[in-house]
């Protein structure tokens, strides 16, 4: 093709507004477009709608006038939750069940991925992934249900303290056994299920670098420090990052089940507090008002990971 | 080399015994359940400890818990909602994939940040409540599987695994004239069985888990799925609504039994199902892992 011609060709391309470049891909493709409409209103419905909701936050929202009619109040609702005796209590406990989760819970599936991998066994290593993800299937209601059983008063855990000559306590009703139940059941539910992702990783390290280590005359903590663990590190990166945007979603379902007015002082969090104050109490722009709070942050927290992430590693989320 | 070799054995000796904790503390506590389940109640009641067998074996309490109308309904609200709710799940999630995973649509990146831009902000709790309830969904099985059926984590993956597919199979269905509905029909999907089996099994267990939603938007009795039911079982010391036929002593001391009776009865579906799927849900973790 001569140079005049393919430029010209060239020209009209960039000639061509992205107007009018889009309608002719609707043409082109429009069954693909006509397919996606679902996906699309799906969303548009069950999470951009929702998000509009946003708006009874500023207001004192009355499901007989709905959004349009409601009374405006600004900041208000706000104001009320900064102030109210309860807000401290609630950013605490969300803080430290958050933390401590993180602290234990975060490192636990890492330090299983590794010490699965040493296993020599392959069925051996089978068998314990295999058992170790089945607590991941099991329902919330129930291993709510198995804690609630097992934590009683005249309950097997109980019994094991009296038998090493502790006292026996109604754990679930004491506030100062429940962020220990609560990140131990979390644990043990999810170590195994979250140390796949690792596997995954571990499986992808060049076994050449672990030759390399070895050559070098590398032992088995040695490679573990210099290639394993530089190896998964993008992993849990991005699994941390992840972790941070949801810090302040602490699983409210799991408190929800497990607590009860006399653990509010440790157990009761932000979300718990929305589903207590906003809809079982009805207070729907307080609600939201504490809702939007806890989104916020958990955004801040997000981009603030990801922005740390990106300056002192190569990883990050965006 | 010798102070290796010996630190190496006592490392292995140790793993293996953590190894043997991390499988008796992951069953014990369903074993333990299974066990209590299937004991004389009040032999139970005075029991501590630990149990290694059944106590004077029976299945009163599994009679008790099969002849319960709310057990009986809530399972097959439960059915309902899985069988109807993945077959939603997959058409919806396979349409977005589908979509997500064509090289040459003008608007894909756009829609794409639409879609994952939810992931990480959303108006929260109340509003998703006053929207669905103003659609009209309060006090129907579809308020459980409408607003639940796309999972954008889900999602993705299935892109993923789609655009593994080669273009050239596209490429020669189009010349031979398919649309982009055959292409999905007949290339794509036959073509990603496993994706679809990871697919299944995780909406299947998250419907089979569910309650929040449940007890957000349900109050018939009637509609409860089986997990809200076993919430009033376990967790709200509701027994009194199984009890039928019984006196009151014998109520009272039933009760212990019916509750394990009653998680063995929901969960079995779930553990019997669970060793022939566990390949999938692990390749399709990796697969979500590796490339996403």
């Amino acid at each position: 093709m001569s140079s005049t011609a393919s430029k010209l060709l060239t020209e009209r391309k960039t000639e061509q507004s992205w107007g009018n470049r889009l309608c002719r891909d609707l043409v082109k493709n429009k069954v693909l477009y006509l397919l996606v409409i679902p996906v699309i209103i799906y969303y548009i419905i069950f999470n951009y709608i929702p998000m509009y909701g946003i708006l009874i936050a500023f207001q004192n929202y009355d499901p007989a006038f709905g959004v349009r009619a409601s009374e405006w109040v600004g900041l208000l609702n706000f104001i009320d939750f900064f102030s109210s005796i309860y807000f401290w209590r609630i950013l605490k406990n969300t803080f430290i069940i958050s933390i401590n989760t993180l602290i234990f819970g975060f490192p636990a599936p890492i330090l299983l991925a590794l010490l699965i991998n040493e296993i020599t066994s392959k069925k051996f290593v089978k068998t314990v992934q295999t058992i170790t993800y089945l607590p991941h299937f099991i329902s919330l209601v129930v291993v709510c249900g198995m804690i609630k059983d097992f934590t009683a008063s005249t309950g097997i855990i109980n019994d094991l303290i009296e038998f090493f000559g502790g006292q026996r306590t109604a754990m679930l009703m004491d506030p100062k056994l429940f962020v220990p139940i609560y990140v131990a059941s979390d644990i043990w539910q999810g170590v195994g299920w979250g140390s796949i992702i690792y596997f995954a990783a571990l499986s992808g390290i060049d076994s050449e670098l672990y030759e390399a280590c070895k050559i070098d005359g590398g032992g088995r903590i040695r490679q573990t420090f210099s290639v394993t663990l530089p190896g998964i590190m993008p992993t849990i990166i991005i699994m941390f990052i992840l972790r941070m945007g949801s810090i302040l979603s602490v699983g409210f379902e799991k408190i929800i089940l497990l607590y009860s007015p006399v653990t509010y002082d440790t157990a009761d969090v932000i979300a718990s507090y929305v589903y207590r104050k906003g809809l079982q109490e009805f207070n729907w722009s307080f609600g939201t008002a504490v809702g939007i709070f806890n989104s916020v942050i958990n955004v801040i927290f997000l981009l603030s990971a990801n922005w740390i992430s990106r300056k002192v590693s190569e990883t990050s989320l965006w | 080399m010798k102070n290796e070799t010996i630190a190496r054995k006592i490392f292995v000796v140790v793993n293996t015994a953590f190894m043997l904790f991390m499988i008796v503390i992951c069953l014990y506590p369903m074993i333990y359940v299974l066990f209590a389940s299937l004991s004389d109640s009040n032999l139970l009641m005075a029991h501590r400890g630990l149990l290694m067998s059944p106590i004077k074996t029976n299945i009163e309490s599994y009679k008790a818990v099969l002849q319960n109308d709310m057990i009986g309904s809530g399972y097959m609200n439960t059915i309902f909602i899985v069988t109807v709710g993945v077959l939603i799940n997959l058409l919806m999630t396979s349409l977005g994939a589908y979509f997500l995973s064509r090289r040459d649509v003008m608007l894909k990146n756009i829609i794409m940040g639409f879609i994952t831009f939810t992931m990480f902000f959303g108006g929260g709790l109340i509003p998703f409540y006053l929207t669905v309830k103003s659609i009209g969904l309060y006090n129907s099985l579809w308020a459980l599987i409408l607003p639940t059926a796309i999972s954008t984590f889900n999602m993705i993956i299935m892109r993923t695994s789609f655009m593994t597919i080669p273009a050239s199979l596209e490429e020669s269905a189009k010349i031979d004239g398919a649309g982009h509905i055959t292409i999905l029909a007949r290339i794509i999907l036959p073509l990603s069985k496993a994706i679809i089996a990871v697919m299944v099994l995780f909406y299947g267990v998250g419907h089979w888990n569910s309650w929040f939603n449940a007890m957000l938007f349900l109050n018939k009795r009637e509609l409860f799925p089986l997990q809200l039911v076993l919430r009033e079982i376990l967790l709200q010391n509701d027994t009194q609504s199984m009890m039928q036929g019984t006196s009151v002593a014998d109520g009272l001391s039933i009760s212990e039994t019916v509750k394990y009776a009653v998680i063995i009865v929901a969960t079995l579906p779930i553990l019997t199902v669970y060793p022939f799927l566990q390949r999938y849900f692990v390749q399709g973790v990796m697969v979500g892992a590796l490339k996403g």
